[in-house]
């Protein structure tokens, strides 16, 4: 009993964190899939997220859901206004130059908050009053319960909003084609930023759960789950949504496992490890579909 | 009045002159067909049309507006619709969500009634459904609607383009060579297809073809465009047994 319990611990932990990487991960796999880039500033959009949530319950006082909104409306204000300035004038620059770009958003995202708010990292209490639950003798907290309904809210209304809804269809026929999209008069620029508002969006909402889950602030917070759902997306196939939130959860699996029974210092390595034989056996990842190009 | 109105066309890329000085005056309700060698150009000239390309000069007015400088999305909302030379389908997405995408202009419900699930959303959507079926249903394609644009048959994709293309509810109909890849007994069903389009839509139609026997059983009138420039423009007959056009295709 108790070994089981123990592993089914260990497992709904990494649900938790597996599905706060697929939150993330759908934001890297959407702007891959419609604008072809990699946003690498998408993971400081979490750290955005995490401060405007502390700003507006410890310094503006608000109450935790307006807190909550507020963290919402400044990440997708800032993911659409990054889009505007930083990567729509090099629309079509080679992608290198898109790269970089998108590292020196993230640098100077950090370094504006190290500006604003110093490097001691500061503490912030969970929103999340919940105590958790009780099942047999397997004991679930409440920021576990709370984020594995809310990512899975998520999930189910992003593929819901994609299939269904005609702001979806634009957004896939561009991913498709964007060129033939254009001229079947969708407006590509609008679906773009519709793109990283959305991304940003739910960048907001895995900072908030960040925030509940380990109560404290610094600049880089948001670099490491950054670079964990980059390589969920790149695991599930980059530009395939069902394959972002298959792949942050694995990902979060195995972190899970490997940290509770093989070594918590070798749970990153083995993480990568295993990108690299998923990548090694099928290079579009585990979802992803090969181009095949015509010769 | 002339529908389209496209006078001293040209563009150059670098130092090669692709199109030069082309003009054509499209009358409403045409069938116009546009022939030439290939590289003649005639692609080139559905691209500036159609907003891909930016022209160097020269004028492209449709119902009297200027189309140059806009760009495609905004031509396209101004009525100007194409097909492909080669198939541009959506293939990842279903038949019916194909035409969908050309009807995002006619439809609106916010984003917020998207989200959240709201009546206007579920009306709007449930209006374009039927739409779609309406033109799918033109095509006898209604039975197709599920599938997915790549799991079509070669012709039916074809057919599915120039659906998509209309439902996006276009003045002017370009088609880039509709028969290409084509059997003779296909590009019979496509000319009556062409025909009945017209009538029932109402529309213009200007098109791209080599298959001479499309071209004279249901063009009105043809531009034969050879190295970028217009050789010679008329009635099929006159056209076709114009010397400088036997020449500009089989040489002396």
């Amino acid at each position: 009993m108790g070994i089981l319990q123990n592993i089914l611990e260990q497992f709904i932990n990494g649900l938790r964190s597996g599905s706060i990487y697929a939150l993330i991960a759908l934001g890297y796999t959407m702007v891959y899939g419609i604008a072809k880039m990699i946003n690498f500033a998408h993971g400081d959009i979490i750290m955005v997220g995490a401060y405007a949530l502390y700003v507006g319950l410890s310094i503006l006082h608000l109450p935790a859901i307006l807190a909550i909104l507020l963290s919402l409306v400044v990440c997708t204000i800032f993911g659409v206004v990054i889009e505007r300035v930083a990567y729509k004038p090099l629309r079509s620059a080679p992608p290198l130059a898109v790269l970089i770009t998108a590292i020196g958003v993230s640098f100077l995202l950090q370094s504006v908050s190290l500006l604003i708010f110093g490097a001691t990292p500061i503490p912030q209490e969970s929103i999340v009053k919940f105590a958790g639950i009780k099942i047999g003798g397997l004991s679930i907290s409440g920021i576990t319960v709370v984020t594995l309904i809310v990512t899975t809210i998520c999930m189910i209304s992003l593929t819901w909003f994609i299939q269904k809804t005609k702001m979806g269809s634009a957004m896939r026929a561009v991913a498709e084609d964007k060129g033939a999209a254009e001229l079947m008069g969708i407006d590509v620029n609008k679906t773009i930023s519709l793109t990283f508002a959305i991304g940003s969006a739910l960048a907001s909402i895995a900072g908030i759960l960040y925030v509940c889950q380990y109560q404290s602030l610094k600049p880089t917070l948001g670099a490491m789950p950054g670079i964990k759902a980059f390589v969920a997306a790149v695991l599930g196939g980059i530009g395939s949504v069902p394959g972002a939130m298959l792949g942050g959860i694995i990902l979060g699996l195995i972190e899970s496992l490997s940290k509770a029974y093989i070594s918590t210092e070798l749970s990153d390595a083995i993480v990568f490890g295993i990108l690299v034989l998923v990548l090694l056996i099928k290079p579009s990842g585990l979802l992803g579909k090969i181009r095949k190009e015509k010769v | 009045m002339a529908l389209l109105e496209v006078k001293n066309l040209g563009i150059s890329f670098g130092g090669l002159r692709a199109v030069d000085d082309f003009n054509i005056t499209i009358e409403k309700g045409c069938l116009y067909g546009l022939i030439g060698p290939n590289g003649a150009g005639k692609t080139t000239v559905f691209n500036m049309l159609t907003g891909v390309y930016l022209p160097t000069d020269g004028s492209i007015l449709l119902d009297g507006t200027n189309l140059v400088g806009k760009n495609p999305a905004q031509i396209c909302q101004s009525g100007v619709a194409r097909t492909f030379q080669n198939i541009r389908l959506f293939g990842k997405m279903t038949v019916l969500d194909n035409v969908k995408v050309a009807l995002h202009n006619e439809y609106n419900y916010s984003l917020a009634s998207g989200l959240l699930h709201l009546g206007k959303y579920k009306k709007t959507e449930a209006a374009m459904d039927q739409r779609a079926l309406e033109i799918l249903d033109v095509f006898g394609m209604k039975e197709y609607a599920g599938l997915l644009a790549s799991n079509l048959p070669y012709g039916e994709q074809r057919k599915l383009e120039i659906a998509r293309a209309l439902a996006t509810n276009p003045k002017l109909l370009l088609l880039d060579e509709p028969a290409a890849g084509m059997n003779p007994n296909e590009t019979a069903e496509l000319m009556d297809t062409i025909r009945f389009i017209r009538n029932k839509f109402e529309i213009t139609i200007l098109l791209i073809e080599h298959d001479m026997k499309l071209v004279t059983g249901i063009c009105e009138k043809l531009t034969v465009l050879n190295f970028g420039t217009e050789l010679t423009t008329g009635t099929p007959e006159v056209v076709l047994n114009d010397p400088e056009v036997i020449t500009a295709y089989l040489g002396e």
